[in-house]
C-alpha cells in the first residue's frame, strides 16, 4: 500500500498485535476468579506512573471518580491521557499534576458549562503537553482495531485536516478503491478505568444506556479496573448473558462504590450534582484554588463514603436521584437565567 | 412582534432547515436546543442522532452533554459511539449540527486552538465528533457568533473539513463524496455556499442588520448575490417552547 501522507503526533499505545497475544497469554486469566478489591488496592495494583491512561464513559456521564480521586492522592504522575472526550475526569487528573502527555479529541472543556480553567491554564503553561490531535470517532476505531487484534482500522474521517497531520494515522491509497483513505493505529492503553452499574465478583458487567466506546475499550486495555454501583450474584448475570457488555476475562480488578461516578452522572440512577461541579469550576480558575478544593475533597478524605458525606450526604444523592428522573428541576449555579 | 435575543434566533432559524423524516447528528450546544425545537415544532419525526450512543430520543429537556440521559430518553435505541460513527460513515445521516470559534470561507472550522499549535493562546476543546461530523453527514449546518475573528481568511487550525481548498479538494482527499458544508448560522444571517466556486454567500440577513454590517463582521471576501432575503424572526409558539419547554434554567438560552 502507497503511504500517501504521515500524521506527525505521537503514537500513544500502540503494540504489533502478536506482540499483544502473547501479553494477553500471559497476563489476562481465563479462571472465574473473584478479582473484588478496594479502590486503594486497585490504583496501587494497576496504576502506575508514565501509563497510557484511559477513562470509560462519556464526559461527565459514567465516570469512576472515586478511583480518579484515589490516582490523585496516591501522586501517580506523568500519565499519558487519552482525552476521548474527557471532562471532569481530565480536568481533575491534569490540575493535579498527574498527567504530562496527552492526546486530545475532547478535553479542556465541560460542555454547555464552559471552558475548564484548570486544565486550559496547564496546557497553555505548557505544564503538560498535548502531543497528538486524534477525532471521537478516530479514537474508538483506534480501540476497536486493539480489540480485534488488528494494527490498524481503515476510516474516512480526519482526510485534509490540520486534526489529521497532528494525528499518529496514515492516509494511504485504498488498494480496493484507488482512493485515499486513513488508517488509525490500534491502542491498547496501559490501564483502563471502567464505571458499571453492576457487575459479579470476577467481572462480568452490565451497563445501562449508552456504552459509548467501553464495550471496545475494555477489550484494548492491557489492564482494566471496573467500578461498580453493586455487586451481583453471577446466577443474575447468566440469567441474562445478552446484557453482559464487558466479560470477566479482561477485567483485572472489581471495586464495588456506590455512588462511584459523583460528581459526574450516572444514567438511570443520579444526575450530575452542578452545584460541585460549579464549585469545581469556580476554585480551579487558580492554583490556590485548585489545592483548596484538592485538600478538602481528596486528601482529607480516607474512604469514598467518607467524601460523599462531605458533598452532601444522603439529602443530596436523594435529590440527585429525583432530578435524573426528571421529578426535581436541575440546579445550575453555572447557567445564568 | 415578540421581543428576542441573538440566540433564540439563531435557534429558531437554525430548527427550520431541518426536514420532518429525516436524520440529524447533533452536537453540543446550541445545535441540540435547535434540534430539540424542530421536533417539538414541525418535525415531529425528526430523528436525531448523538454521537455517545444516544439514536431517536423524545428530548425531554435540554442535555447538558451530547452523552447524559436525557440523549437517550424514549429512545430507538440506547447504542454506542461505534454504532453512532459507523451509520454516518455508511452515509444514514442526512444532516449534520456542529458549533465552531472560526470558519473560513470555504466552510472550514476551527474548535482546536486560537494561535500556534505548538504555543497556544487558547487552547480549546479539539474535535470532539466535529471532525466526524463535517466529512460524514451529507450536508453540514454549522451555528456560530460572527466577528470578524471568527469569520477568517485562514483558520488557525482546521479541525473539521469544509470544502477545504475549493471545488473537487474533498472527493481528492478521500472524503466521502457531495458532502459539505451546507449553511452558516450567526446572529447577523444565514449563508449558503456557491455551487461552483464552493466559497461562502449571503443567503438572508436577520432582520434589522445591514449588508455593510455582514461585511464589517467578515475577514473574507463574502459572496453578496443581488438578491438577499430578510430572515422570518422566532414566532411567539417557538419563543415559549424554547424558554418553558426547552432551556428554562438558561443553560444556553442566556
Amino acid at each position: 500500500m502507497e503511504v500517501l501522507e504521515e500524521g506527525s503526533g505521537e503514537l500513544l499505545g500502540w503494540h504489533d498485535p502478536d506482540e499483544m497475544r502473547k501479553w494477553v497469554l500471559k497476563n489476562k486469566s481465563r479462571e472465574l476468579k473473584d478479582k473484588t478489591m478496594s479502590v486503594k488496592e486497585a490504583v496501587k495494583r494497576f496504576v502506575h506512573s508514565g501509563d497510557v491512561i484511559a477513562i470509560g464513559g462519556f464526559g461527565h456521564v459514567r465516570i469512576p471518580m472515586a478511583v480518579i480521586y484515589e490516582i490523585v492522592r496516591q501522586k501517580k504522575r506523568n500519565l499519558a491521557l487519552l482525552a476521548k472526550t474527557a471532562v471532569h475526569d481530565a480536568d481533575v487528573l491534569i490540575a493535579s499534576g498527574c498527567v504530562s502527555k496527552i492526546e486530545v479529541a475532547y478535553c479542556f472543556g465541560h460542555e454547555l458549562r464552559g471552558l475548564s480553567p484548570a486544565s486550559r491554564r496547564a496546557v497553555e503553561t505548557g505544564k503538560c503537553r498535548v502531543v497528538a490531535e486524534i477525532s471521537n470517532a478516530g479514537f474508538q476505531w483506534r480501540f476497536l482495531a486493539a480489540m480485534m487484534g488488528v494494527p490498524f482500522i481503515p476510516t474516512r474521517v480526519m482526510l485534509g485536516t490540520d486534526t489529521f497531520k497532528k494525528s499518529s494515522a496514515k492516509i494511504v491509497k485504498d488498494p480496493f478503491t484507488g482512493k485515499p483513505i486513513c488508517l488509525l493505529p490500534a491502542c491498547y492503553p496501559d490501564v483502563a478505568i471502567i464505571h458499571v452499574h453492576r457487575c459479579d465478583v470476577y467481572g462480568n458487567c452490565q451497563i445501562d444506556g449508552i456504552l459509548v466506546e467501553d464495550f471496545e475499550l475494555a477489550r484494548a486495555a492491557k489492564r482494566l479496573i471496573v467500578t461498580t454501583e453493586e455487586i451481583v450474584e453471577n446466577e443474575r448475570i447468566r440469567t441474562e448473558p445478552w446484557r453482559t457488555v464487558i466479560p470477566f476475562f479482561t477485567v483485572d480488578a472489581v471495586c464495588e462504590v456506590p455512588y462511584g461516578s459523583h460528581p459526574c452522572e450516572m444514567p438511570g440512577i443520579y444526575f450530575s450534582d452542578e452545584e460541585h461541579i460549579a464549585e469545581w469550576l469556580r476554585l480551579s480558575k487558580t492554583d490556590e484554588g485548585v489545592k483548596q478544593y484538592l485538600d478538602k475533597y481528596v486528601y482529607s478524605v480516607e474512604k469514598f463514603e467518607d467524601y460523599l458525606e462531605l458533598v452532601g450526604g444522603i439529602k443530596k444523592l436523594n435529590y440527585l436521584k429525583k432530578v435524573e428522573m426528571l421529578k426535581a428541576p436541575m440546579k445550575a449555579p453555572w447557567a445564568k437565567r | 412582534m415578540a421581543e428576542y435575543s441573538s440566540v433564540e434566533l439563531l435557534a429558531s432559524v437554525a430548527s427550520r432547515m431541518l426536514e420532518d423524516k429525516k436524520s440529524v447528528f447533533v452536537g453540543t450546544g446550541l445545535p441540540m436546543v435547535a434540534a430539540m425545537l424542530a421536533q417539538k415544532t414541525h418535525a415531529p419525526n425528526l430523528l436525531i442522532v448523538f454521537e455517545a450512543g444516544g439514536i431517536g430520543p423524545l428530548i425531554p429537556v435540554l442535555p447538558i452533554s451530547v452523552g447524559d440521559s436525557r440523549t437517550f430518553w424514549k429512545a430507538i435505541a440506547a447504542s454506542s459511539m461505534h454504532d453512532s460513527m459507523s451509520i454516518s460513515q455508511a452515509g444514514h445521516l442526512d444532516y449534520g449540527f456542529l458549533g465552531a470559534a472560526q470558519i473560513d470561507m470555504y466552510g472550514n472550522i476551527n474548535t482546536t486552538v486560537i494561535g500556534p499549535w505548538e504555543k497556544p493562546l487558547v487552547r480549546l476543546p479539539g474535535s470532539g465528533g466535529a471532525n466526524d461530523v463535517g466529512s460524514l453527514c451529507h450536508k453540514t449546518i454549522i451555528i456560530m457568533r460572527q466577528e470578524k475573528r471568527k469569520f477568517v481568511k485562514k483558520v488557525d487550525f482546521l479541525t473539521t473539513p469544509g470544502y477545504l481548498t475549493g471545488p473537487g479538494a474533498r472527493e481528492k482527499a478521500g472524503l466521502p463524496a457531495e458532502t459539505g458544508p451546507y449553511r452558516v448560522i450567526t446572529q447577523l444571517g444565514v449563508y449558503g455556499f456557491d455551487e461552483e466556486t464552493k466559497k461562502m454567500k449571503l443567503i438572508s440577513v436577520h432582520p434589522g442588520v445591514t449588508i455593510e454590517e455582514v461585511k464589517a463582521n467578515t475577514g473574507f471576501n463574502l459572496i453578496i448575490p443581488e438578491e438577499i432575503t430578510e430572515t422570518e424572526p422566532p414566532s411567539k409558539e417557538e419563543l415559549e417552547i424554547l424558554r418553558r419547554e426547552i432551556d428554562p434554567t438558561g443553560m444556553v438560552l442566556r
